[in-house]
Order: C-alpha cells, then structure tokens, then sequence
C-alpha cells in the first residue's frame, strides 16, 4: 500500500473546463455526483449523457457507446468513488481495448456527495496503475494543467484506450445540476447521432 | 453434460434459437457472465464477426454497457445466469430512468432438480426480482417455446424501449452431473 494519496492541487472545474474546450465531436459520459455537475458547469451540450445513479457504471456506458461509436472519441468523467465501486469494469474494458475510449478519474480522494469520508483512493489504492495492471495502452497520473493539457490533445477516436487519475482538492464546488430526465438526456444525444426516438 | 446435450428425444434445438433469433432481431452486442445454458449461443457469438461477444466480469456491467451501445444507435442483449441478476438489481435503474431497451436472457439456478442449494435462494427469487425492478419477464421450460418467447421479448424491448427477461427454466436446461 503506498502513502496516503488523498486528492491533489488541481481544481476541479478548471480540469473539466479545459479538457472540453474545443470538444468538436467528442461524447463525453459522466459519472454520478460531482462530475456531473462539473460537466455541466463547463456547458451543456447534445453530446453529453449525464448519469445520476446506477454508481459504477460510467465507464461500462463509455464502454459500449464506444464500441457502438467506433468513429467518434468518447470520454467519461467520473469520480474515484464511483470507479471503485466498477473496478471489475477496468479488466473488462481492457480485454476490448478500444482505441476510442478515454476514463477521466477525478480523484478527490473522497466521497464527496455524502460528507467527504476518504475513500479507497484517499488511502492509497491508484486507479490508473490498476488500470495500467489491467493492459491500458497509456495511464496517468496528473497533478499539473499541462499534463491536462496533454490529455485533452490524446482525445482523438485512434489515439488508443486510456485512464488518467488527475489529482483534484477534496471540496464541493457550488452545484450545477444537469437535467435529471433520463429520457430528456437521452432523445437529443441518440438524435445528435442521427437516431430518432423510437 | 446434461440432459438437453444427450438429446433423448431428438428436441429441438433451443440452443441455437437464441442466438439466431437475437441475431435476426438485430443484436450487434451479446454481453455475457457464462453459463452453461448459453454456451451455444456465446460460442456462435464470439464467431461471428457482426457481433460484438462481451465478457463481462459481473453482470451489472452489461447493463451499462447496452445503455452506451444504444446512445450509439445499436441493440444488444445480456446473457446471464439467475444469480446474477442479484448483481444487476441497483443498476436497473439505469434502465428504468433512462429508457433504453434491456434484452436479458436469463439460465436459471436453484429451479429444478439442482444439487447446490447454495443457487436456491436467488433462483428462487428471480423472477419476482426482475418484476420488482419493472422488467417483464416470460418463461420457457419447452424447447419449442424459445423462439418465439425470445421473439417476443425483443420485440417489446426494441420496439418500447422496455426492459425484457426470457427466463430458461432448469428443465429445459437439464440437470447438472455433479458425480461421473
């Protein structure tokens, strides 16, 4: 078990704001609670699915969107508490490599949304050398805008699989709700597509 | 081996009706925890190379994984066994709140004639599981009665955006040889 990691310098909306400017074509997919709302504070958009339960599960809507998109780069945004809670996803998500998927892990070290109680992450557990055990072509590590940066300029749909943990400060920033209709989220993202409601 | 493999009495061939019947419902993704009861129907999967055959590492998985492909504009379906439904049950909200369809296909346990007690409990509470957490459910115990009780769960699923469960009894499916 290495130190105890809990969070990091960078804030949280800065993150997001910078890895979504310029998005172009991009699908992004976020994971309950925070990261959400940090996609949403950085702008709605057609080509946003925003989930507000079924914990764990961010990545594999990533996953199958992915497969289903071969052609268009598809990222999620999800937090450590909510990718601990799929770390079986990882190993899935390996065995399929594909080259369009990037996982953006927000690690707070916490579980944010229920009172800031440390979670395995904020005790050591690092998520991108997991997914790095598990066969991910790139994984990181980030604590500095630049390394955001770099990311950001990684997003293209041929640029391989990947998992970044980027080190954020464990506070809750003010609350931008996306919409919590389901189906509202999911018409304009399928007809963005060119899928009509059934 | 079991049973439905010796093929006593000739039976038809329900094995192959699920995958042919998914594949002409238009299912481009089988996401699947095995099960003996699939094993036909993932071998033909993972050979066809119009299907994307998905190994998961636990059920609830497959039911994001098809609330994606279908963001993308693609059907797809779940094969799993009766306990695993106990793993999926929070993660069917994802279904219930955002709409999209959920073919699950599903090998009972704990039903008939079965050695490991240790499957009862969740056998035994599929189905009403499943109808708890608002997915229609229908039951198949006649090899004949695959097909078109497949048939017509995808077509709800397809065409309602509606969470849909054929179950496969333990009859069907034949009893398991623990002792050679």
């Amino acid at each position: 078990m290495g130190e105890v990691n809990a969070g990091g310098p960078l804030d949280r909306r800065a993150v997001v704001a910078r890895l979504l400017a310029d998005r172009e074509d991009l699908l992004v997919v976020t994971g309950l609670g925070s990261p959400s709302y940090d996609v949403m504070a950085a702008g709605d958009h057609d080509n946003n699915y925003y989930l507000w339960a079924a914990m764990g599960s961010a990545a594999t809507v990533g996953l199958g969107l992915a497969k289903a998109q071969p052609d268009r780069a598809v990222l999620v945004v999800t937090g450590d508490g909510e990718m601990l809670m799929g770390l079986g996803a990882l190993a899935t998500i390996a065995v399929q490599n594909p080259p369009n998927l990037t996982i953006a892990v927000l690690d707070n070290g916490h579980f944010g949304e229920t009172g800031m109680q440390l979670s395995h992450a904020g005790r050591g557990i690092a998520l991108d050398r997991i997914a790095a055990s598990c066969g991910f072509p790139w994984t990181a590590e980030i604590r500095e805008m630049e390394a955001v940066d770099d990311l950001r300029a990684r997003l293209g749909p041929r640029r391989g699989l990947k998992l970044a943990t980027i080190k954020v400060v464990a506070e809750n920033a003010p609350r931008v709700l996306p919409p919590r209709d389901g189906v509202h989220i999911k018409n304009p993202f399928r007809m963005a597509l060119g899928h009509a409601p059934i | 081996m079991t049973d439905a493999d010796q093929d006593p009495d000739n039976r038809h061939d329900w094995k192959t009706d699920v995958f042919r019947v998914l594949k002409a419902s238009g299912v481009k993704h089988i996401v699947y925890v095995p099960d003996a009861g699939h094993a036909t129907a993932l071998k033909l999967a993972e050979a066809d190379d119009a299907i994307q055959a998905i190994v998961l590492t636990t059920e609830e998985e497959g039911i994001g994984y098809l609330a994606g492909a279908w963001l993308g504009g693609e059907k797809g379906a779940l094969l799993l066994q009766s306990s695993g439904v106990g793993n999926c049950i929070n993660t069917l909200a994802l279904q219930a709140c955002a709409r999209f369809p959920l073919l699950m296909v599903v090998t009972l346990r704990g039903d008939w004639a079965e050695f490991n007690a240790w499957q009862n409990p969740m056998g035994q509470a599929t189905e009403a599981a499943l109808r708890l957490m608002g997915v229609m459910t229908w039951r198949a115990d006649d090899p004949k009665e695959v097909a078109p009780l497949l048939h017509g769960a995808a077509t709800m699923a397809f065409n309602g955006d509606s969470a849909c469960a054929l179950i496969l009894g333990q009859r069907l499916i034949g009893e398991k040889q623990w002792v050679k």
